[in-house]
């Protein structure tokens, strides 16, 4: 198997490898888990309600309502960064695991596809959390307006991928646990920030426009907002090719990364 | 399918211009333990990692269990239990769990597992240490537990590379008790190492590694007679001291001499090697000691001081 063939090497033990992740969140769900289920509520109460008294939109809607899908699109995006990014690092080069796993019938693709998958099963339950707490607020919150909502779940898994695998490509290149802050700020972060989910792209100039629209998480975030509006729009398909065509792709350079670096 | 295990022919690994392994031909036999010797760099663990399916070969061919490694990657890893040079356990996991979750990378159930994993865990004394986690243990438990997990799915190969680097010498006997316990149930072993004592310990063959080629093959007693003879005399002497010893011994036929540091080593030097440790009477100094595989290795990578 060469670092550059196409056709991925894939089979059952990227399951396993699924579930040997699982296995892992089984034992360490009171540490890893609960802790993470307050943030989303804190940001809901500081920024929606807090800043929020003070934020008027063009569209008259409450600014806690506009916030609503960026959360669904963010705070699932940070847990494929800490599994896939973080997580995969310390598998790769702090524990061994990956060579581990490599040395059974289970084979490089198996273990990044596995990867990925667990990545985006963390980034579902997270997205699938912050919409149940949403709609619970709704009643005095307004953060739900129809129940297209629903499809937000089943569509998540192509940003969850997406976000998974970008993030294995950085720890595929990483030489060292420190090189992550680049990640985290020369990426992660701007998405986080510009990504279109604290303020609305139509009002700012169209150089903005554009350069918004080549962030990934922007077209989450649009595809949310459409669906917890119950305003879908043509656009969508557009934001939904381009999670296509940018998850393909980065699937293939995780791949194509981790082979490099765990075959030689 | 014959009896022949590993079958490596004229074997080469290269990185960029550079060949780790250079042309390397060798055959593992069922129910042998097999050696790989040499100095750091010899292209030990790079032979494994082709074994291992995890580096390409570059050249020449390599069958495990009749497989072409580079067609049947898949197969031959399930037919391997491999031990890495590095503890890489998985840490996330308590030792039992390591092993169940080892057991279904392989695609053993937990009916089929269970059983297999309460047996190794008692054949490496670390029933009691089940539910514990793996940063708890002692290194030389984590290696035993890194054996025992290589075992699980019933290899026909059991593969190690440098299984005791790192261990005091009371968890490396106890590796060594263990492999030897392995070896008389029928478990076919080829190891790397770099401890000539523990490759005389254990090796019913082995092949001497420097810089990416084969020395020498054979049986480790066998090769230790041939290459080192009997007896080595080891001397720390003043420069002038040795002079005359070295002028007393050079018309020995068949003598050999080597230096390496601030020690000489006299090879096959017979009864006048005996009479020098003798006549110098401090064993600090004139040492008379059995040949080992160091010896062997000294020997044929030496300069040969005498010629």
């Amino acid at each position: 198997m060469t670092a550059f063939a196409t056709t991925p090497d894939i089979s059952i033990g990227a399951y396993r490898v699924w579930q040997r992740n699982r296995d892992v969140l089984l034992q360490l769900w009171k540490s890893e888990f609960v802790a993470q289920l307050v943030e989303p509520v804190f940001v809901i109460l500081a920024l929606g309600l807090g800043l929020g008294q003070f934020v008027k939109l063009g569209s008259g809607q409450e600014y806690v309502a506009f916030l609503g899908p960026g959360l669904l699109a963010m705070f699932p995006m940070f847990a494929c960064v800490f599994e896939c990014a973080w997580g995969s690092y310390v598998k790769l080069e702090m524990q061994g695991t990956y060579r581990a796993v490599i040395a059974t019938p289970v084979s490089v693709d198996d273990v990044i596809t596995g990867e990925i998958l667990w990545g985006t099963t963390r980034s579902l339950i997270n997205a699938t959390y912050i919409l149940i707490v949403a709609t619970a607020l709704t009643p005095w919150l307004h953060m739900v307006e129809s129940p297209l909502a629903i499809l937000v779940v089943p569509v998540a898994v192509i940003p969850g991928l997406l976000f998974s695998a970008i993030s294995i490509c950085f720890a595929s290149v990483a030489r060292a646990m420190s090189q992550f802050s680049y990640f985290f700020n020369l990426i992660v972060n701007p998405m986080f920030w510009f990504g279109g989910a604290f303020f609305p792209f139509d009002e700012l100039p169209r150089w903005a426009q554009i350069a918004g629209w080549f962030i990934p998480l922007t077209h989450a975030v649009n595809l949310y907002r459409g669906f917890i509006n119950g305003h879908l729009h043509a656009s969508m398909f557009a934001d939904l090719a381009f999670l296509l065509v940018a998850t393909a792709f980065f699937y293939w350079l995780a791949l194509y990364g981790m082979r490099k670096r765990l075959i030689a | 399918m014959n009896d022949l295990v590993i079958e490596a022919e004229s074997l080469v690994k290269r990185y960029g211009a550079f060949p780790a392994v250079d042309g390397i031909s060798f055959t593992v036999r069922e129910n042998e333990c097999f050696g790989v010797l040499g100095p750091n760099g010899a292209g030990k663990s790079t032979t494994i990692k082709m074994v291992a399916c995890s580096s390409p070969v570059s050249a020449g061919s390599l069958r495990v269990a009749g497989l072409d490694v580079r067609t049947h990657a898949r197969e031959v890893k399930r037919r391997l239990g491999l031990v890495p040079q590095e503890d890489n356990l998985d840490e996330d996991l308590p030792v039992r769990k390591n092993l169940e979750v080892y057991a279904r990378y392989y695609g053993l159930s937990a009916r089929v597992a269970g059983p297999r994993i309460d047996e190794v865990l008692e054949l490496f004394q670390l029933t009691e240490k089940a539910g514990a986690k793996i940063d708890d243990l002692s290194g030389g438990m984590k290696r035993r537990l890194v054996i025992a997990r290589a075992l699980v799915h019933e290899p026909s190969i059991l593969v190690l590379d440098e299984p005791t680097t790192g261990l005091d010498p009371q968890a490396r006997h106890l590796v060594w008790q263990k492999l030897r316990l392995l070896k008389t149930r029928g478990v076919t072993m080829l190891l790397t190492t770099h401890y000539m004592d523990e490759a005389a310990h254990l090796c019913d063959r082995l092949v001497i590694m420097h810089r990416g080629k084969v020395l020498c093959e054979g049986n480790p007693h066998a090769l230790i007679a041939e290459h080192a003879g009997e007896r080595v005399l080891e001397l720390r002497l003043s420069p002038e001291e040795l002079v005359s010893l070295l002028s007393e011994v050079r018309n020995i036929p068949g003598v050999a001499v080597e230096e390496v540091e601030d020690i000489v080593y006299v090879f096959g030097a017979g009864p006048t090697a005996e009479r020098i440790a003798l006549a110098v009477g401090n064993p600090s100094r004139a040492f008379l000691r059995p040949g080992n595989l160091e010896d062997v290795f000294l020997r044929l990578t030496g300069r040969g001081l005498l010629d």
